[in-house]
């Protein structure tokens, strides 16, 4: 290994013996492993293996350079909203809101084992499009279609005139991981429309009603 | 009577493999892995399934606290110098050649305009002592990180914008940034999260 053997030719003595001087040379590796180690060590803590994750979203230019005719419209049957509030609370309501029944507005839960999720609200309401990529993606597995086509292919079926659109609006106290998730439930339901929009007085007069269980509207009215 | 012979053995380990395997591994290390950026706060980024990488070059980081505070990032000295001397420009602030090779080595930057001059001339340790409390103010009435990201974007019209932030941070701060970004016309922008262990 690290031991060089020298024959130094040997010198010729008296009666023509021939002795063989045997020098080891061994070199000390315990230096260099230690170096090594330290400078593995270094490199551990002080470097990151893994890139972060990205999510990338578009949002809307700003309403005022849109003209009215521009902007689009969302049929109402079509339309989910979901308002994100303060301690993890998610409220939605379908279409139109309903200020007169408090119960209009439902609640659900950011935790997809749950019964109310906003996971399987969105899987009911995206029914088609979810099967319909699910098979686009059987196929994918199969080698039948390219990634490219895959991907163009989703995209319209994710942007079809039948998809749910869902309006995100989150209040001031709603919290930057509860957009994420939210963003996040599109991505895993294959919404294709969903937009950040900001809170109405509308929608927080909907969440206090909520929350009161109509007795703000009642003091309201008074 | 004969002597018992006790075999002499070296006591000596050979320690070649050990260092072939230690530098294998530091070629490892050395060849997958990217140093972490100096960061002013601790971030603990929310968790999605997004599986899309950031890419390595052209990346504006925009780095917000708890609290509200911003920061940001760019990875191109050329970028920092031009960026500093045009927003410096607008506020009618004129840097030296000396503050600005000082200000192009910082990991990240995040101060008022006006403290900027100030801040440059601490030593090292004492600006990452200070910049935690700093911060790019991004009220309406003074919107200094606007005119950061405007002239980010002139000097480098490649550039990404990505967000970081906490994710206890309450999204009226977020609005505040995504708003400013509206204004600026720049709709396209990453959300950098970590991996979600679960699906």
């Amino acid at each position: 290994m690290a031991e060089i053997q020298s024959n130094d030719g040997g010198g010729k003595k008296k009666g023509g013996k021939v002795k063989q001087k045997k020098i080891n040379i061994f070199v000390d590796f315990t230096p260099m492993v230690d170096m090594n180690m330290l400078l593995i060590t270094f490199f551990m803590l002080c470097t990151s293996l893994s890139k972060p994750q990205t999510m990338e979203i578009v949002m809307p230019t700003n309403k005022k350079d849109v003209k009215e005719e521009e902007q689009s419209q969302v049929k109402e049957s079509l339309a989910i909203t979901l308002l994100l509030d303060k301690d993890n609370k998610v409220y939605y309501y379908p279409g139109k809101p309903d200020y007169v029944n408090y119960n209009s507005l439902k609640d659900l839960t950011y935790n997809p084992k749950d019964e109310n999720s906003i996971r399987s609200l969105l899987l009911m309401r995206n029914k088609d499009v979810v099967e319909k990529i699910n098979l686009l993606k059987l196929e994918k597995l199969n080698l039948k279609i390219s990634q490219d086509t895959f991907a163009a292919r989703s995209f319209r079926i994710k942007n079809g005139k039948q998809t749910p659109v869902v309006i995100i609006k989150p209040t001031d106290k709603a919290t930057y991981k509860n957009l994420v998730d939210a963003l996040d439930e599109m991505q895993i339901c294959n919404i294709g429309k969903y937009v950040i929009d900001s809170i109405t007085p509308g929608d927080e007069f909907l969440i206090k009603n909520k929350e009161t269980k109509g007795v703000y509207a009642l003091g309201k009215a008074n | 009577m004969s002597k018992v012979k006790v075999p002499r053995k070296s006591t000596r380990i050979d320690m070649t493999a050990m260092s072939d395997v230690t530098v294998l591994l530091l070629t490892f290390f050395m060849l997958t892995s990217t140093f972490v950026k100096k960061e002013p706060i601790q971030v603990q980024t929310p968790a999605s399934v997004s599986e899309i990488k950031i890419p390595d070059t052209d990346i504006l980081q925009i780095l917000i606290d708890p609290s509200g505070k911003v920061f940001m990032s760019l990875d191109k000295q050329k970028d920092m110098v031009d960026v500093l001397s045009a927003v410096g420009s607008e506020y009618g602030i004129a840097f030296s050649t000396k503050e600005l090779s000082k200000f192009k080595t910082l990991p990240t930057f995040g101060t008022d305009i006006n403290a900027m001059k100030t801040f440059l001339s601490y030593e090292p340790a004492k600006q990452d002592k200070v910049l935690k409390d700093l911060g790019i103010p991004t009220d309406s009435t003074d919107n200094q990180f606007k005119v950061w990201v405007k002239n980010a974007r002139i000097a480098n019209p490649k550039l990404r914008i990505a967000i970081k932030a906490d994710s206890k941070t309450p999204y009226s701060v977020i609005k505040n940034v995504m708003n400013s970004l509206r204004d600026l016309k720049e709709n396209r922008y990453n959300l950098i999260t970590a991996l979600k262990e679960d699906k």
